[in-house]
């Protein structure tokens, strides 16, 4: 059976709880989520602000190639993700990744590799805004370290 | 026509979120593009010379040797930093 996948891109508030009733399928014994919420830094790194910049139509085709990426890898029954743009305040979600297959090891591995390729390949930019002035979040090498560990699967060119 | 497109801190430093630019066999590939563009002016020259620049052809990124063809869209960009 095919995997329901599903890459959303959106400014509203998205609700975790509506978010894995419509992800959960039949037959899943495992469901695997990852809420990522805005942090509001500290002193001079305080941010009151986070602005999220993306390009509309490589974002969500992006999404979608790394969920098909990871149903590829692993016999999954569903994969959604959803990221928001805009401008955030701290404490708001900012990204969710549920994934539902028949067993644990499935689910928590894809997971974790959909977060590691939204964050080092789909198009989204940061700006965090504060008491101290506006910045562009700087991109962390630990982040395409830990895209680096996955490697292409068996058979790919990719 | 190419229809180029610049994000974030590569649309601030230019000023410009969008241009057209007549294709030509001076931008027949990513790396002639870039070279031609980064000509406009020390802003160009520093917006788009930036070593980390990533480079979207058509919504796939792109190496500097790939051929442009008439009616293609180009994007300019710095690492990406979503989640």
């Amino acid at each position: 059976m095919a995997a329901v996948l599903q890459a959303q891109v959106q400014e509203q508030a998205f609700d975790p709880a509506a978010l894995h009733r419509s992800l959960k399928v039949a037959d899943c014994g495992a469901v695997v989520e990852f809420t990522g919420y805005v942090r509001g830094g500290e002193g001079s790194a305080a941010v009151t602000t986070l602005e999220l910049e993306h390009y509309p139509g490589m974002t969500e085709r992006s999404l979608q190639l790394i969920l098909e990426d990871a149903a590829a890898r692993w016999p999954l029954l569903a994969a959604t993700v959803v990221h928001r743009v805009g401008r955030l305040a701290p404490g708001e979600p900012i990204v969710w990744v549920g994934v539902g297959a028949a067993h644990r090891g499935e689910a928590f591995a894809a997971c974790d590799f959909i977060m590691d390729f939204l964050k080092t390949r789909a198009p989204f930019w940061k700006k965090e805004h504060g008491p101290a002035g506006s910045a562009w979040v700087e991109a962390r090498s630990s982040d395409d370290e830990r895209a680096a560990r996955w490697q292409p699967p068996q058979g790919s060119s990719r | 026509m190419l229809r180029l497109l610049f994000f974030a801190r590569v649309r601030e430093q230019l000023g410009c979120d969008r241009l057209e630019v007549p294709w030509s066999a001076d931008a027949a590939t990513v790396e002639k593009l870039l070279s031609h563009l980064q000509q406009r002016g020390p802003q160009w020259q520093a917006a788009l010379g930036q070593p980390n620049l990533l480079i979207a052809v058509n919504q796939c990124v792109a190496e500097p040797a790939d051929l442009l063809r008439e009616g293609d869209e180009v994007a300019f960009f710095p690492p990406v930093t979503g989640g």
